[in-house]
């Protein structure tokens, strides 16, 4: 039983796996995979939320930034494709056709520079802010409110260099992906399978994380900081290892929403789309393995329905499923799976002591 | 039996909270080997000393466990010097088992990459500490559902789990029954037998049956020291205490506040 126990949420990410890699692709139609894939993108960005404010308790309101840092870098990559080896981006002809290419655009050109920039990009800023932060014991309110400001602050400095980086209207036509013709089915399908399956290594590095001596540590550290310091461990490595790797994952995420959406604009990175990042991962149940996945997926899929077709009406149902969300279930939908376990577990084994604690004490 | 280079030694420790002098030139000693205890009305500085001592609280001074000098580091850094403590309230980390909280606890000596990996089986430490602390019945449930006592030893063996050599304990029989108190001064004579142990007490029954030696601290400055019989001769012990005849004889305001 125990041993199945464990096994469960392994089991879950399989049948996940299946779901998204086998059945999604024989079932849905391509425009519908296209938008599986972007809400994938997202779900790998809530993932990493997941395990900085679920487990380590961090609230990353800006994780905007690092998902814009991997959406840019791979979407300079593939503006440079698709402009042709030596050329200009289009957007920048349009400008000045003399004007030479910004120094930092030019090692995009390179498809090893724009993988290992995809990674380590965030990594170095995460790492930099997260030091500086969580070694001054800045938390709470303070850590949230300063990386929403990051997120705007990144959002307006790209909307401002629109010769640059494109401003307002961001980077779009993209012709080719690392070779690959995008506008082809095929491709758009490999594209696709692509994210899916990054989703899927990212929640098994959450889920191993979790179950490691790492995951616990992470949430003696959410719990009782102190506590942690005076048993020898820095709680600010502790903290800073989860939010470089949140950081990691939107970065990834952000890169390939690029290909698959087309465009990537500043308003895909600023507070608003940070905040939605965080709507999905409340909703779904930021402490457990799959709740900030679905629940992203979830506010993604809402977002391009409902926000498409009735714009106006979204954003209240959206803030109504919020306020229920945080009156009634604060640790999100998926607690209602883990009640109605106990009821399950009360009901079946009735003459023992009501609970499993009880149960345990009497043994 | 006191081996000097495993000692805790504490001298001149003035700690400043703005204008106010919470601890004033405080010197004490403490040997493996001896309970030793810090008592002293509401206010005298006593948690405010294990404060500077861990680095919680900024003191000037010098306190030492062996040729190391604490003061000035980081708390974490003390820690790993061997030196461990526990709250007024049991700061256990309630939603992980106890086994989990005694995990963790071993873990600084552990290498960060190791950390990555799920446990599998429990360290010797562990077990040891399961079993001096008598709590391999409940090792399995979440820390949060265990008695106030049980936090307690539960704080204690994670001290022992890390291996800390000074055990610096405030007030951990606060709010326990006679049974639980009885077994904690038992448990604290077993384990400071090669460990220096110091407690901060209000309890003076407590104090009465389990101290080796005593140091009484008054509005922030040592007022007496020697041992139970010693201090309770002391005629400003007694002035202080209660104030008249009696003085010691009954329990002082268990479970009140002292001065973070």
């Amino acid at each position: 039983m125990t041993k199945f126990t464990t096994r469960l949420p392994l089991i879950g990410i399989g049948v996940f796996a299946v779901l998204l890699l086998v059945v999604a692709p024989a079932v849905l139609s391509e425009h519908w995979i296209s938008n599986l894939g972007k809400y994938c993108c997202l779900a790998i960005a809530a993932v990493g939320i997941g395990l900085a404010w679920g487990r380590g308790g961090m609230l990353v309101m800006g994780q905007g930034v690092f998902f814009g840092l991997g959406a840019y870098a791979m979407a300079m990559h593939l503006t440079l494709e698709t402009a042709g080896p030596g050329a200009l981006p289009g957007f920048m002809i349009l400008y000045d056709p003399l004007a030479p290419l910004p120094a930092f655009w030019e090692p995009f050109r390179s498809e090893v520079f724009t993988l290992v920039a995809i990674v380590l990009l965030p990594v170095i800023v995460s790492a930099i802010l997260g030091y500086a932060l969580f070694k001054r014991r800045v938390k709470g309110a303070y850590f949230a409110i300063l990386t929403q400001a990051l997120a705007v602050a990144l959002a307006v400095l790209i909307s401002s260099t629109i010769r640059e980086t494109g401003g307002d209207t961001g980077l779009s036509n993209f012709k080719y992906f690392f070779g690959y013709v995008l506008n082809d089915e095929a491709n758009k399908l490999m594209v696709y399978l692509i994210a899916a399956a990054l989703l899927v290594v990212c929640l098994l590095a959450v889920w191993q994380f979790n179950r490691s001596r790492f995951g616990e540590l992470l949430v003696a550290t959410r719990d009782a900081e102190e506590r942690v310091r005076f048993l020898g461990y820095d709680p600010a490595n502790i903290k800073l290892f989860a939010f470089v790797v949140a950081a990691v994952m939107a970065s990834i995420g952000g890169a390939m929403f690029v290909p698959i959406v087309g465009i990537i604009t500043p308003q895909e990175i600023g507070a608003s789309a940070s905040i939605l990042m965080i709507a999905g991962v409340a909703l779904g149940g930021r402490a457990s393995l799959f709740g900030p996945a679905l629940g992203a997926m979830a506010i993604g899929w809402g977002q391009s329905s409902l926000g498409s077709s009735w714009p106006e009406g979204w954003i209240y149902i959206l803030g109504l499923i919020f306020i229920f969300v945080i009156l009634f279930l604060p640790m999100g939908l998926s607690s209602l799976f883990d009640r109605a376990k106990g009821l399950i577990r009360r009901s079946s084994d009735e003459p023992g002591p009501a609970t499993p604690e009880l149960r345990e004490v009497v043994k | 039996m006191s081996v000097p280079d495993a000692s805790l030694v504490v001298s001149d420790l003035h700690v400043q909270f703005g204008a106010f002098v919470a601890v004033h030139d405080v010197s004490f000693d403490a040997h493996p080997g001896e309970v030793r205890f810090l008592i002293g009305p509401n206010g005298a500085g006593k948690t405010t000393c294990i404060d500077a001592i861990t680095g919680l609280s900024k003191g000037t001074g010098t306190a030492r466990f062996g040729d190391k000098e604490l003061l000035g580091s980081p708390a974490q850094k003390i820690v790993r010097l061997g030196v461990g403590r526990t709250f007024q309230t049991a700061s256990v980390f309630a939603q992980l088992s106890v086994l989990q909280n005694l995990d963790i606890a071993a873990g600084l000596r552990r290498s960060p990459v190791s950390l990555l990996r799920a446990r599998r089986g429990v360290d010797a430490s562990v077990e040891r500490a399961l079993e001096e602390t008598g709590l391999g019945t409940v090792r399995d449930l979440p820390a949060g559902m265990l008695s106030h006592g049980q936090k307690q030893w539960l704080e204690i063996g994670m001290l022992l789990v890390q291996d800390a050599k000074v055990l610096l304990l405030d007030e951990p029989v606060a709010g326990m029954s006679q049974d639980e108190r009885t077994a904690t001064g038992e448990l604290l004579g077993r384990v400071a037998a090669n460990r220096v142990v110091v407690v901060v007490e209000h309890d003076m029954d407590f104090m009465r049956s389990f101290a080796t030696r005593v140091t009484v601290l008054h509005q922030g400055r040592v007022l007496s020291e020697g041992s139970v019989a010693e201090i309770q001769a002391d005629p400003r012990v007694q002035e202080v205490y209660l104030g008249t005849a009696g003085a010691l004889s009954g329990a002082l305001a268990p479970g009140a506040e002292e001065v973070d």
